[in-house]
């Protein structure tokens, strides 16, 4: 027998907002793929869940640690885009029967690379550890509302921007901003959409009128609409100087090896992800 | 072995890309001695008969050691010694279709400096063969680490990608000095689907559709003949080397495995 699942440390990062901070590693054995911020919030009557976790037993912690502050029935399991640290411990809350609520292009993204990731994540975290795929049950297309009894959450489906299938939410009654992926504080970025569209996202982003926003990577509770400024500086230096690499003639080689190194030391991790980031930048912004 | 169209229809997979906090970590389950046996057979089957000399100085391949996106492998052949070149062909030994490009050079071509984007599916040997002019074939290889390249969707938006299908730009690159050569990069959009990449909407396999030939001439002379195949990138990127005397025009056509045509004429401005 599998010991039960042990709680983790959370953040109340606002009232009824809980959150585990995850820690600025890829996935490993030894962190079990908990690289996440992942939490849930707490109505009069649900609970909401963003996001579900990076494995299966990040997400049987996660349900811990809710059951452990409420006993209230967990009706939602928001999976804020496709990448699997952040959706495969969905599978820990197949029991609870919540809806699965994903960007109506989710299907579609895990479709393609759901099995791929699952796979993968096995090869990492050892055979069973990864979790199943879950699909969503619930799309959002543009905007919807969900209510938590007396708490209302705007869910809000983005373009394409770190990702086609990002989803984030706000919390009107605490004017928090929960954001997963598209922002990252601490951690650089990975870019796996649209350079363009990720700044167009964010500059609407800044305007809601949230004060507090909670990141996918870094710590758990940040100042909003300030705690963008590191990563638009990021993305600006990157389509900035992806831009005039091109200008120059630098290929897209020597581009990745080159652009935005002014970055290096204000990240963790940047050497993982930069040369990545500005492949996809160049890519995107070659044919403009 | 000529150019083969692959019917394999692999696994859904994706990039190599890093995700969000996720490196997948592939298993290097093949050893050099397996490699070492495919190449055998791969070079039986595409130069039966033939000697493959070791590169002896006449050509170089780079390639990154670990793909940044396997989907898109920057790719750069080298020929600095001098000795004419007939061709060179790009082989992706572990790629569902190997042979990834042949490129003839044409009496205006300066063929000391190409790069391809290619995907690459699988941990692998890169392949480049010089054909010198008095045929000799000289090898250099290059061992990247890459997955699932074959497979990344060519894009979020297949029906826009399907729109701007064809559109070509031409960038010359470094100054113009007539009679020397001189580095251009054309691009041409096009999704280059290779048969192995599920729609999004409908998640059946997209058809291979892919650029197949590219002819590129400079006032009217041959500056080269590209036959390609399903591993070059979408949006293919070709950077080659031509020698300009002055203005004139370079017009490229393109043909994909459809047969459509794709012609275009770009002004070379004289000095």
């Amino acid at each position: 027998m599998a010991e039960p699942a042990q709680p983790f440390k959370t953040d109340e990062v606002a009232p009824g907002i809980h959150f585990r901070r995850g820690i600025d590693e890829d996935a490993t054995p030894a962190n079990n793929g908990a690289i996440a911020n992942i939490g849930f919030i707490v109505g009069r009557e649900t609970v909401a869940v963003m996001d579900p976790g990076g494995s299966l037993s990040d997400g049987q912690r996660l349900r811990a640690t809710i059951r452990k502050t409420t006993n209230l029935p967990i009706r939602y399991v928001v999976m804020s885009h496709v990448h699997p640290d952040h959706i495969f411990g969905a599978g820990a809350f197949v029991e609870d029967k919540p809806q699965f609520v994903g960007h109506a292009l989710l299907p579609n993204a895990l479709a393609q690379r759901g099995e791929y990731y699952r796979t993968h994540l096995e090869q990492i975290l050892g055979p069973g550890k990864a979790g199943p795929v879950i699909a969503p049950t619930l799309l959002v297309k543009d905007q919807s509302q969900i209510d938590l009894g007396g708490r209302a959450l705007d869910i809000t489906a983005h373009a394409n921007a770190h990702t086609d299938s990002d989803l984030t939410i706000l919390d009107h009654q605490t004017g928090t901003l929960l954001l997963s992926d598209l922002l990252f504080v601490e951690r650089v970025p990975s870019l796996d959409g649209s350079l363009k569209g990720w700044l167009a996202e964010l500059a609407k982003l800044k305007t809601v009128g949230a004060r507090r926003a909670v990141p996918g990577h870094g710590p758990t509770g940040v100042d909003w609409p300030s705690a963008s400024r590191d990563l638009e500086r990021y993305l600006g230096t990157l389509q900035r100087e992806t831009r005039q690499a091109i200008a120059k003639g630098v290929d897209i080689a020597q581009a990745a090896k080159t652009v935005a190194l002014s970055e290096r030391d204000k990240w963790k991790l940047f050497d993982d992800y930069n040369g990545h980031n500005v492949t996809r930048a160049y890519k995107e912004l070659e044919w403009d | 072995m000529g150019l083969s169209k692959s019917g394999v229809l692999a696994a859904v997979l994706i990039t190599g890309a890093l995700l969000g906090g996720f490196h997948p970590a592939f298993a290097d389950d093949e050893d050099e001695k397996d490699r070492a046996a495919r190449w055998k057979q791969l070079q039986e089957s595409i130069f039966p008969h033939r000697e493959v000399l070791d590169s002896g100085g006449i050509i170089t391949v780079d390639a990154p050691p670990r793909a940044l996106d396997a989907a898109l492998v920057p790719v750069e052949l080298q020929m600095p010694s001098g000795k004419p070149v007939k061709g060179v062909y790009l082989i992706i030994d572990d790629n569902p279709a190997p042979m990834a490009a042949h490129f003839v050079f044409g009496p205006k071509a300066d063929p000391r400096d190409l790069k391809f984007r290619v995907r690459v599916n699988a941990y692998t040997n890169i392949h480049a063969i010089a054909e010198t002019a008095d045929g000799q074939l000289h090898a250099a290889s290059r061992f990247v680490k890459a997955a699932g390249g074959c497979s990344a969707p060519a894009g979020s938006d297949e029906a826009a990608a399907m729109a701007d299908m064809g559109r070509m730009k031409l960038r010359l690159l470094g100054n113009f000095n007539a009679g020397k050569p001189m580095q251009a990069q054309l691009m041409i959009r096009h999704p280059n689907f290779n048969g192995m990449q599920m729609n999004q909407i409908t998640r059946f396999y997209t058809p291979a559709r892919f650029i197949r030939t590219i002819d590129a001439t400079y006032d009217g002379g041959q500056v080269f003949h590209l036959d390609a195949d399903i591993s070059l990138s979408t949006d293919p990127v070709i950077t080659f080397g031509f020698v300009p005397h002055g203005k004139g025009q370079m017009k490229v056509v393109a043909q994909d495995s459809s047969n459509a045509t794709f012609d275009h004429s770009f002004d070379v401005p004289g000095g």
